[in-house]
């Protein structure tokens, strides 16, 4: 089986806070990324698309398609913006990692078709850094 | 048990399909396909599954996988133009998914009867793009 993986980068602030949650409850969950005005990450967005290389032109899937997919739905809409306020997923869900990361996925995936066609190759896995220290994948 | 070895090449190539015109490889190929070619600084992972001997402590000796490396990768790609030099290439585009497979083949064979199983061939092409072959 082959796949190929791209990496990208999207940097972006967030405040990990549930409405749902005493504030007590907040801080001892969350701690620093609790802090009431938000802070900011250099994200790393790694898509990993499987699929036979085509015969002819030895491509998973040409590149600049995928740049694409990912420039519309994922960088434009989250580079240099606070999450929470800015990025209409997180109204109401706290943008932890798993939470981007599955948002992500969720907006790679529902645009594949317009972007990528009908072809073999399949979104496999969408992974997230938040730092070079924690990150989160998601095999979609 | 899985063990990893590194090795590096840089190595030109230029990927575009003859009989497509200008518009259409830079569709599917973007910069990659400007017809005298460009290189990259390639870094391949190779992955080897086998039983931990108990004497050697080692699943295999690094040494001889790092001599089959040089033998099949380093040594014939290093420094060349992919396309004209290292075969498939002159008749099989050089993107990193065919050099990863064509790579794969090459450790493929070299393993065989040696109880040593080859489970992931991962080759950057740059920082930013690698391809994944596995089993």
């Amino acid at each position: 089986m082959t796949s190929i993986t791209r990496r990208y980068s999207f940097s972006a602030s967030h405040r990990l806070h549930s409405a749902e949650l005493s504030s007590a409850e907040n801080t001892r969950l969350f701690g620093k990324c609790n802090n009431p005005f938000g802070h900011g990450h250099d994200y790393v967005l790694e898509v990993t698309v499987a699929g036979d290389p085509d015969v002819v032109s030895g491509l998973i899937v040409p590149i600049s398609w995928l740049d694409e997919l990912v420039a519309d739905k994922i960088l434009r809409p989250f580079r240099n913006r606070y999450i929470n306020l800015d990025v209409a997923q997180f109204a109401n869900l706290v943008p932890t990692t798993e939470n981007v990361t599955q948002v992500a996925a969720d907006l790679l995936g529902r645009d594949w078709r317009e972007y990528i066609g009908e072809g073999m190759a399949r979104l496999e896995k969408v992974r997230i850094e938040e730092t070079g220290r924690n990150s989160c994948e998601i095999y979609v | 048990m899985v063990i990893t070895r590194k090795a590096e090449f840089s190595a030109s190539h230029v990927c575009r399909i003859d009989s497509l015109s200008d518009a259409e490889n830079h569709e599917l190929f973007g910069e990659e396909a400007h017809p005298n070619g460009h290189g990259h600084n390639y870094t391949l992972e190779v992955s080897v599954e086998g039983e931990l001997d108990p004497v050697t402590g080692m699943v295999m000796n690094l040494k001889e996988l790092k001599d089959i490396l040089e033998e099949e990768i380093v040594e014939p790609m290093d420094h060349r133009f992919l396309n004209r030099e290292v075969p498939p290439f002159d008749k099989v585009v050089p993107t990193t998914a065919n050099l990863a497979k064509e790579i794969w083949r090459r450790l493929e064979n070299r393993l065989v009867g040696s109880g040593k199983a080859l489970v992931r061939v991962r080759v950057h092409e740059t920082p930013e793009l690698y391809v994944d072959v596995t089993p």
